[in-house]
């Protein structure tokens, strides 16, 4: 790996994984019903690594998401991020590990709605103490990269579900995070928006930020270095992406003649 | 490649380059440049069927060149081309069919083929979001082309998530 630490502080050498968990799991219990989301997950994100997430619905994608952003407590098990053990620090704790290092999207945007696009897509950076001057030039830098700098203004809830989850996805790149956890993030957008939100997550991963994504869409998990297939709560499957070589010269080569 | 010749040739007579020109210039880069010998074949086993007609035309300058046109049997089987539904796009029945016999057989273990044909997928995914990338998006017929394919290779991919949810 040639890349170097995109920011902030550098972190003990014995690992040169951004991200790595061991023998993760994570049970749900309620009214006496064990669910086993997370069965013993082994993986590792490198600095500056681009790694989908695939696998069937109910297979644990997004809970093991939720895990690794410290929104929801392991239950056995170890996270290590930046070389630290994460997995039993305190929700304080973790709110600071993410306002620092990881940005989030969510299925489910989870905007502020009593504030502006603008208001929201500024409030991370300025909870990590950049100045207010910078924090609106990096958010007008995204909202105009995703199409949405006439949206600045608006309340979330005036915006179309696309919007809002560029809005999102705008607010998880404010930090310029070492790693961006995404879920699902162009599940609402048609194809010329997800082309627009592509190129900002292949300029976010050139620029050396980590992004570990949950996606069904086979366009974005294509760009990826790697691909999880998580299935029933296990990792099925982990391989590079490897274009299939001497195929697809031009458009020409997509179509098939018959007759 | 027939039906398009005889779909050119009811606009107007043409000779074989003309034809291949037409194509490449309708299509642009959406179309793999046709072969000049393989519209030379077409087109003679066109006139076999009595779908077209050719005649010499004398150059001055030139060799005599040979130009087609429909005739009226050309014409009535480019209308029922034109009319009938086209297939509807197969699955991948090959894979589908080592999928549910090489276990039988003993051959291979279904997650490893779904994990290596997922891969296989992914790859050529990569390399129609490239082409894409690389795609003028002025040229809306490659455009719309690269579209359809990556719409069938995710419904691929989809499709391969559901045996992997049924049979596993």
């Amino acid at each position: 790996m040639s890349r170097s630490a995109p920011k902030g502080l550098p972190w003990p050498a014995e690992s040169s994984a951004l991200l790595r968990t061991s023998k993760l799991v994570k049970v749900y219990r309620a009214d006496g019903v064990t669910v086993e989301a997370v069965r013993g997950v082994d993986i590792e994100v490198a600095i500056g690594e681009f790694v989908a997430i695939m696998g069937p619905s109910g297979s644990g994608k997004s809970t093991l998401l939720h895990v690794l952003g410290g929104l929801e407590p392991a239950t056995s098990g170890e996270i290590w991020l930046r070389g630290q053990r994460v997995d039993r620090l305190s929700k304080a704790a973790w709110a600071v590990l993410r306002r620092q290092h990881i940005g989030f999207v969510f299925q489910f945007f989870n905007l502020l709605s009593n504030m502006t696009v603008a208001d929201n897509v500024e409030l991370p950076a300025l909870l990590a103490g950049v100045t207010p001057r910078q924090a609106r030039k990096r958010r007008e830098e995204l909202l105009a990269e995703l199409g949405i700098a006439d949206k600045a203004g608006a309340a979330p809830a005036r915006l179309s579900g696309g919007e809002q989850q560029r809005v999102a996805l705008a607010r998880a790149l404010a930090n310029e995070p070492s790693l961006l956890l995404a879920d699902e993030p162009t599940g609402n957008l048609d194809s010329s928006n997800t082309r627009d939100v592509l190129r900002l997550l292949r300029r976010a991963h050139a620029g050396g930020q980590a992004i570990l994504m949950v996606t069904h869409d086979a366009r974005v998990a294509s760009l990826a270095d790697r691909v999880i297939n998580l299935f029933d709560g296990m990792v099925a499957d982990d391989a590079r992406i490897v274009p299939i070589p001497r195929r697809m010269n031009g458009v020409g080569d997509v179509l098939e003649l018959r007759g | 490649m027939r039906q398009p010749l005889l779909a050119l040739l009811a606009k107007e007579p043409a000779h074989g380059y003309e034809l291949k020109l037409a194509l490449e210039q309708t299509f642009g880069s959406a179309y793999p440049s046709p072969n000049i010998g393989q519209i030379y074949v077409t087109l003679k086993r066109l006139e076999q069927d009595g779908l077209v007609r050719s005649e010499d035309v004398e150059q001055t300058t030139r060799p005599n060149k040979r130009v087609y046109e429909l005739t009226p049997a050309g014409r009535e089987a480019l209308r029922a081309w034109v009319g009938e539904p086209s297939d509807g796009p197969r699955v991948r029945d090959e894979f589908f069919i080592k999928l549910i016999l090489a276990p039988m057989a003993g051959l291979a273990d279904r997650m490893e083929l779904m994990n290596s044909q997922r891969r296989h997928y992914l790859g050529i995914m990569r390399n129609l979001t490239e082409l894409q990338a690389d795609t003028d998006p002025a040229d809306t017929t490659a455009r719309l082309l690269i579209e359809g394919a990556v719409l069938h290779l995710q419904a691929d991919l989809d499709w391969l998530e559901r045996c992997q949810e049924e049979l596993v």
